[in-house]
């Protein structure tokens, strides 16, 4: 690592990248080797010896007391003491440093605002803040964009950028290869604990892809022409209030066919997930409808939803996909556990329910290593494949993928995406919603754009990405056109699906 | 399918893997044994296993041993620390120690006689008194003298197995039933009820009044669960508060018309009616009843239902994850409703047993005892598992029959047995303790693992 030097550490999950950080932190210990900070040897037995050599880390997970303010936060392990007197905090001169160390790197932050009212992007934020407050000059990053909103994810860079000006050295570990070319100066990619290479960030994605996996992937969907058929999910005037009782859901109308693959793309919090959860019926509506196959489903449990067909791919996995103390087999059936072959009656069949599991443990490439396996000791990726396998396997009308692929690896990313137009092309209408764009111009044969709880515009997958962004951004065309003043000549009106 | 790799890139997280996994073994399902997983599957065929460092691999086994290493250590430990209080608290004994150093010997021998015969009465009033098994052989007793500790110990046992198992079953719901004694005591006025004023045959009685009491349980467990599943009030703080109705509805019930004792002018209701009581196993001279085979029947029940029903795999998924649970199209509401009628229900049993039984044949404010409550220590010390369970009131229907012995014959107090299983749960619990203290080593391993194996 040189001073003022990002570093990306590209690689799949599970390659070893955030293993070999948390030795560089102190908190796992090398078997062997050794590590250099300014051509000395060093030996970490904890983080507080890594801080005191300079070293910071931001985890994936945030290290953050929730009821705390952002001042309290950071002061939290490093507290200061009001005249020598313990016992007694300082907090003035430790919300002084907070927004001295803020203001100097521009990382904005409200000293006082409370960690669980903010966003995550500037709960990042604060982490990173803090890791600065204790003087360090190596920042790792350990999937930082991993949560992120595309906007959160581009402030990120930014600050980034403004770290190395002022001399800081960055670690960024990722597996997103479209943030490393923007922003790293050197990448290493790391395939099962060993550097398979260094790359500069002129290299091309496929090149960085093959080198993250050891062999070619696909990065964008190879499908046929969808074949759309009946209407199977008609959703009209549909409104729907978050946890808070704010509006999320606002008035939206979308049809899904038989056949065909229904994409919403949209910034994370525009209501996409308060529309799902209120088809499934985990959430209660306040006004439409929504009707599956020509029946309506409204105030249906969510296992009657279920029943009728329907397939669910919720976006929290480890919140609402799995139950992690439950093994494989167990998770494999979570949501038909009572129905034939595998119950009678009140008695569940485990025969059954183990015969099953070990085919859709084959048939899904789910990796474990027996189907009695806690689900919570897979990988990402194996964990998300457990949930596909389980709602691909009965025959359905519609399948809902809440954001598929989210901390997945490449390779089942592309095992995920095949099953998913596997679905489509028997017939089943799918609806995805991802935010990440890549996935859902790859997947979708038809765009809804969400802005606010509304859908601001249905577009073909082939519209040029930069007005699918200002779509997100709430601005249609129409509205662009009256920006431009009348020189933008040739902007199609939204749902017009031809675009050049 | 093909490349079903090994992963050589996961052994630094194995350890921790290993670790992980035998303290998952500790806490998990009844299936805690078939987990054989461990370094060796996680690296299948993969490069050779680091060597994991002595200390860590002391715990890893240590841990995976445990259940019953645990608890029996604990059970040493409260035996040393129950001694000591015995010495303590003999002003005979404890004067000899104010010259130990002139002549140790007396402090010590007086001590080990003390502590040596407290402890034999206590076998010997629960499980097997050589003096009676030598009056049998010599004719100078029957045989039912050296069953009676058994009996003792089983009498004890059976109304603990079923409040230990309700404690249990809300747990593993993700519900802390702390109500087992009003559920408990609603049993046992429903059951005496049925028992002393329901003029039925013989047999019929009895399964009426058993019935009685499993409903009162159930009603009493019940109301938290349908207030938990209809406004959030939280269960805690229902069943503590119903505990109190249900100790006071007692008290007061005791004394009414038609239900007091006529001939009696304290606080004791009417006899059950012998149709309507357990039947005696081993003669009308020793206590044990059916009771206990009631027991063994509901522990039984209680391990089919959690692990091989529909409800139980409900059940567990919502005591586990209630989010996914939902998702999943479980209605959690139900299920919250369910586990607290169950658990109610083998509350209510138990306290039918109290009255039915030969404990008692008529209503008292102290009838109930305090089996709602052992039962929250006999479900943790039985480590949520029916069976486990089970065992844990026999050893604590044990203590408390060898306790009467030992007070009668050693003149310790009943007080110590108490005090005795408090230790005995407090040293259990203290693993828990340290293993807190070591899952947070665990916890960084477990990020790490996360991280590595997601690629897997």
């Amino acid at each position: 690592m040189e001073p003022g030097e990002i570093h990306a550490l590209l690689g799949e999950n599970g390659a070893g990248k955030s293993t070999l950080m948390n030795v560089l932190y102190g908190l796992y210990q090398p078997d062997e080797g050794e590590i250099l900070v300014d051509g000395e040897p060093l030996k970490l037995r904890g983080p507080s010896d890594a801080i005191s050599a300079g070293i910071g880390m931001v985890h994936q997970h945030f290290m953050l007391v929730p009821v705390f303010t952002v001042t309290e936060n950071i002061m939290l392990g490093a507290e200061q003491i009001r005249g020598g007197i313990s016992g007694f905090l300082d907090r003035r001169r430790a919300r002084r440093e907070v927004v001295e160390v803020s203001e100097r790197y521009g990382l904005r932050v409200d000293p006082d605002a409370v960690i669980e009212d903010l966003p995550v992007g500037i709960q990042q934020r604060v982490e990173i803040v803090k890791a600065l407050t204790r003087d360090v000059d190596l920042l790792i990053l350990d999937e930082p964009t991993a949560v992120l909103t595309p906007q959160e994810t581009e402030e990120l860079l930014t600050v980034m950028r403004s770290l190395k000006a002022a001399g800081k050295s960055i670690v960024f570990i990722t597996h997103k290869l479209g943030e490393v070319k923007a922003i790293a100066d050197r990448i290493t990619v790391i395939r099962r604990g060993k550097t398979v290479g260094t790359a500069s960030p002129e290299a091309s994605r496929d090149e960085l892809a093959a080198l993250m996996v050891g062999r070619n992937v696909r990065l964008t969907v190879e499908k046929a022409t969808a074949k759309p058929g009946k209407p199977v999910l008609e959703i009209a005037g549909l409104v729907v209030d978050d946890d808070r009782q704010i509006r999320a859901v606002d008035g939206i109308d979308l049809t899904v066919h038989a056949g065909e693959v229904l994409g919403v793309a949209g910034v994370q919090g525009n209501g996409q997930t308060e529309l799902i959860e209120a088809i499934m019926g985990l959430r209660p509506t306040l006004a439409g409808s929504v009707t599956l196959d020509g029946e309506s489903i409204d105030g249906w449990t969510t296992k009657r939803v279920l029943r009728a067909g329907v397939g669910y791919v919720p976006e929290d996995r480890s919140v609402d996909g799995l139950v992690k103390e439950f093994s494989v087999a167990e998770n494999l059936v979570l949501d038909i556990y009572d129905r034939p072959p595998f119950a009678g009656g009140l008695a569940l069949k485990p025969e059954a329910i183990a015969t099953s599991a070990k085919q859709r443990i084959e048939q899904f490439d789910v990796r474990t290593s027996s189907a009695d396996m806690p689900v919570g000791t897979l990988s990402g990726g194996n964990q998300q494949k457990v949930i596909v396998a389980r709602e691909l396997s009965r025959p359905l009308k519609l399948f809902i993928a809440a954001q598929p692929t989210r901390g997945v690896d490449v390779g089942s990313i592309e095992f995920i995406h095949s099953q998913v137009i596997h679905e489509r092309d028997i017939g089943t209408a799918v609806l995805v919603v991802s935010s990440e764009l890549d996935e859902v111009l790859g997947l979708a044969d038809r765009v809804a754009v969400m802005y606010r709880g509304r859908i601001i515009g249905i577009v073909s997958p082939d519209t040029p990405r930069e007005e699918i962004g200002l779509l997100m951004a709430g601005i249609t065309p129409e509205a662009a056109a009256e920006q431009a003043g009348g020189d933008a000549t040739s902007t199609e009106p939204p749902g017009n699906e031809d675009e050049a | 399918m093909s490349e079903q790799q090994s992963s050589p890139d996961k052994e630094p997280a194995s350890k921790a893997q290993a670790a992980q996994e035998s303290l998952g073994n500790t806490e998990r399902a009844e299936d805690a044994t078939t987990p054989q997983a461990g370094p060796a599957t996680a690296t299948p065929g993969g490069t050779p296993e680091p060597k994991p460092s002595l200390g860590r691999l002391f715990v890893a086994n240590l841990w995976a041993a445990n259940t019953v290493t645990v608890t029996v250590l604990s059970l040493v430990l409260a035996i040393v620390v129950g001694a000591i209080l015995m010495i303590i608290s003999d002003p005979e004994v404890l004067s000899t120690y104010s010259y130990i150093t002139a002549r140790p010997s007396d402090a010590l021998n007086s001590s080990w006689t003390l502590v040596s015969e407290a402890y034999a009465n206590l076998f010997k009033g629960s499980v097997f008194d050589p003096e009676a098994f030598s009056g049998w052989l010599n004719g100078t007793n029957g045989w039912q003298a050296v069953l009676a500790p058994i009996s003792e110990t089983l009498t004890y046992t059976a109304p603990l197995v079923f409040t230990g198992l309700s404690v249990a079953l809300a747990f593993r719901g993700g519900l802390f039933n702390i109500g087992g004694q009003g559920q408990a005591t609603l049993g046992v006025v429903l059951a005496a009820l049925a028992g002393f004023a329901l003029p039925l045959p013989p047999g019929l009685h009895l399964l009426v009044a058993v019935l009685a009491g499993a409903l009162g349980g159930a009603i009493w467990g019940f109301i938290p669960g349908i207030l938990k599943a209809r406004t959030g009030a939280h269960e805690v703080i229902i069943t503590i508060m119903l505990n109190y109705i249900g100790t006071y509805l007692l008290t007061w019930l005791i004394v009414q018309n038609g239900v007091q004792d006529p001939n009696r002018t304290d606080a004791i209701s009417k006899a059950v009616d012998p149709s309507a009581q357990l039947p005696r196993l081993l003669g009308d001279n020793l206590r044990v009843h059916a009771g206990i085979l009631l027991a063994v029947l509901a522990t039984w029940a209680v391990a089919w239902l959690l692990n091989r029903s529909t409800l139980g795999f409900e059940l567990r998924a919502v005591g586990a994850n209630p989010d996914a649970a939902r998702t999943a199209g479980i209605s959690v509401a139900r299920t919250f409703v369910l586990i607290m009628v169950f658990a109610g229900l083998l509350s209510g049993l138990g306290g039918a047993n109290m009255v039915l039984g030969s404990t008692a044949s008529a209503l008292t404010p102290l009838v109930v005892a305090q089996i709602g409550f052992d039962g929250i220590l006999v479900a943790l010390l039985g480590r949520l598992k029916p069976w486990g369970v089970a065992l844990a009131a026999l050893l604590f229907g044990a203590l408390q029959a060898g306790g009467n012995r030992m007070q009668s014959y050693s003149g310790i107090s009943l007080e110590l047995v108490t005090v005795l299983q408090a230790l005995i749960v407090i040293f259990i619990a203290a693993p828990a303790l340290v293993k807190a203290i070591f899952q947070l080593r665990a916890a960084r391993a477990a990020r790490l693992q996360t991280s590595l194996a997601k690629g897997w």
